[in-house]
């Protein structure tokens, strides 16, 4: 609890200092709601010269698309600080982190909470209302509690890329773009139904990392779509679990990575 | 002018070094290209109607698109980001050269070298293993050839403008994001233009961004004719000038208002 209030304390300083810049703050957190809008019109667009994809409706895609940048948002904006982690390793900046009696994964994390990405939020969660409605879906409590449940797991998903991404740096000091590529090439993919994918696609985006588990599975049940072959039925109730599995292995990881660390000096 | 071909020639050499970062952007592209022909070809198979673009024609526009990633402007060159903010600017603007003119020889140089670093290495590769065909004709490669060249001056000419806006810190920054996926969404970058709503593409055919991707690209697929050429080239040489004297204006207004602090 002691950490989380920390978290806190960090994340207020952070944002009284984005509040400074007031124009600025509104301008980027507009934009950023735009550009990400620009990215759902590409697949309305699509939607419209071609009708549907492979039996799945425009609002269908919509719950995908919405579910994963929502949590995708989430993640970026509280743990920005892993984004930006190899400034923290070349100036040196890690050192002093490594003197606090904290958690050094819990101060790198909220060394900077980005704020401007609630346009991002804004604009997944309009989406989500709206195919909400217009699939006319009935909210049941398990339903209700599966999409929360989906979205920490994706959280937690995103949490564990962006720290793997980050001890990456304690072996290279530049950042590596192999991760990046990997986190929004995922979201992308995690847009559309997996099923649309070449199987290997699938297999890797459910074994190797696990963003189907908490996106794809879960959200075919909230959709009331058949769940796929081969797959138990009862396994979309549960792989958002995979997210925080994912989450547990990453920091371990890089618990290796601080204490391999060595100071640049700089 | 023996001052700016020195300025790019050191600015393309510079480039030409970021070889791992080019390594793992091409990975990055190659990525993309493929999770994109995924996505267009379940929506292909999902339609039987006649479409304005055959499957194998967005494949390779799709391709050729990612590998001309890098020529479009993405941002403003980070040097001179840095010299705005840190006050710098003041000095270059000492400099006995005309500095519209030096920030746009630097502009080509920053979208020529990694353009050319991504594309020789992911061209083959896609052409080889990822279904993109060979240009339509002779005559349509060498047009297409004539447009990247317009696509590249119109695209240094826009990243000259946002480095300008940037003279605004606050609010340049703002807008030059918002010109940003303008053009990444009206280039065709993300979605073939011919694909967009039929009554689009008028107002697609006035703006200038496709004259970044979508004209070039569209000459290689011989889905616009060589014989346009001239007209395409006019359309994008004028742009090139619309673009040149909105970044002038704006660089002198600028210019007034601009105050160096000191320390």
């Amino acid at each position: 609890m002691n950490s989380l209030r920390l978290y806190g304390r960090y994340a207020a300083v952070s944002l009284r200092g984005q509040m400074q810049y007031r124009a600025s703050f509104i301008m980027l957190t507009l934009s950023t709601f735009v550009i990400t809008g620009a990215e759902f019109v590409a697949v309305v667009i699509l939607f419209d010269r071609f009708g549907s994809l492979q039996g799945w409706r425009l609002a269908e895609v919509a719950m995908f698309y919405g579910a994963v940048n929502a949590a995708f948002a989430i993640a970026e904006s509280t743990a920005r600080g892993f984004d930006t982690f190899a400034e923290l390793i070349k100036g040196g900046g890690f050192d002093t982190i490594l003197l606090r009696p904290r958690s050094a994964a819990l101060q790198v994390a909220a060394r900077e909470l980005h704020a401007v990405r609630i346009g991002r939020l804004a604009q997944a969660v309009a989406i989500l209302i709206w195919a909400s409605m217009a699939l006319d879906i009935a909210w049941t409590l398990p339903k209700v509690a599966l999409l929360v449940g989906n979205l920490a797991g994706a959280v937690c998903l995103f949490y564990g890329l962006l720290i793997l991404q980050a001890t990456l740096c304690f072996w290279t000091t530049e950042s590596l773009e192999v991760l990046n590529t990997v986190t929004y090439g995922g979201i992308e993919t995690a847009q559309y139904p997996l099923s649309i994918y070449r199987s290997w696609f699938r297999l890797f985006f459910t074994a190797v990392v696990p963003l189907a588990c908490v996106s794809y599975y879960p959200l075919l049940q909230v959709l009331d779509r058949a769940p796929t072959k081969g797959l138990a039925s009862w396994f979309g109730w549960v792989s958002p679990l995979v997210g925080g599995v994912f989450f547990v292995l990453a920091l371990q990881v890089w618990r290796i990575g601080v204490r391999h660390y060595r100071s640049t000096g700089s | 002018m023996s001052g700016y071909v020195a300025v790019f020639s050191a600015r393309f050499r510079t480039l030409l070094q970021y070889r791992a970062a080019a390594i793992a952007g091409l990975a990055t592209q190659l990525f993309w290209g493929l999770i994109r022909v995924m996505i267009f070809t379940a929506f292909y198979e999902s339609s039987s109607a006649e479409q304005p673009m055959s499957l194998p024609e967005v494949v390779s526009y799709i391709w050729l698109s990612q590998a001309m990633f890098r020529l479009l402007p993405w941002g403003v060159d980070p040097d001179i980001r840095g010299m705005i903010r840190s006050g710098a600017v003041a000095y270059e603007m000492l400099r006995p050269l005309d500095i519209y003119s030096l920030w746009l020889t630097r502009e080509i140089a920053n979208h020529a070298a990694p353009t050319l670093l991504r594309a020789l290495p992911m061209l083959p590769a896609a052409f080889l293993f990822f279904g993109m065909s060979p240009p339509a004709s002779l005559a349509g490669a060498v047009a297409c050839a004539a447009c990247l060249c317009g696509a590249l001056l119109l695209s240094a000419t826009i990243a000259t403008l946002m480095a300008i806006l940037m003279l605004w810190t606050v609010s340049g920054e703002g807008i030059g994001r918002l010109m940003m996926i303008a053009m990444g969404f009206l280039s065709g970058m993300f979605v073939p233009l011919p694909l967009f709503p039929d009554w689009a593409q008028r107002t697609l055919n006035l703006l200038p961004y496709r004259g970044l991707v979508d004209i070039p690209l569209r000459l290689y697929l011989g889905h616009l004719s060589p014989s346009a050429l001239p007209g395409l080239l006019l359309f994008q040489a004028a742009w090139i000038a619309a673009f040149v004297m909105a970044g002038r204006m704006l660089l002198v207004a600028g210019h007034k208002r601009l105050v160096v602090q000191g320390g």
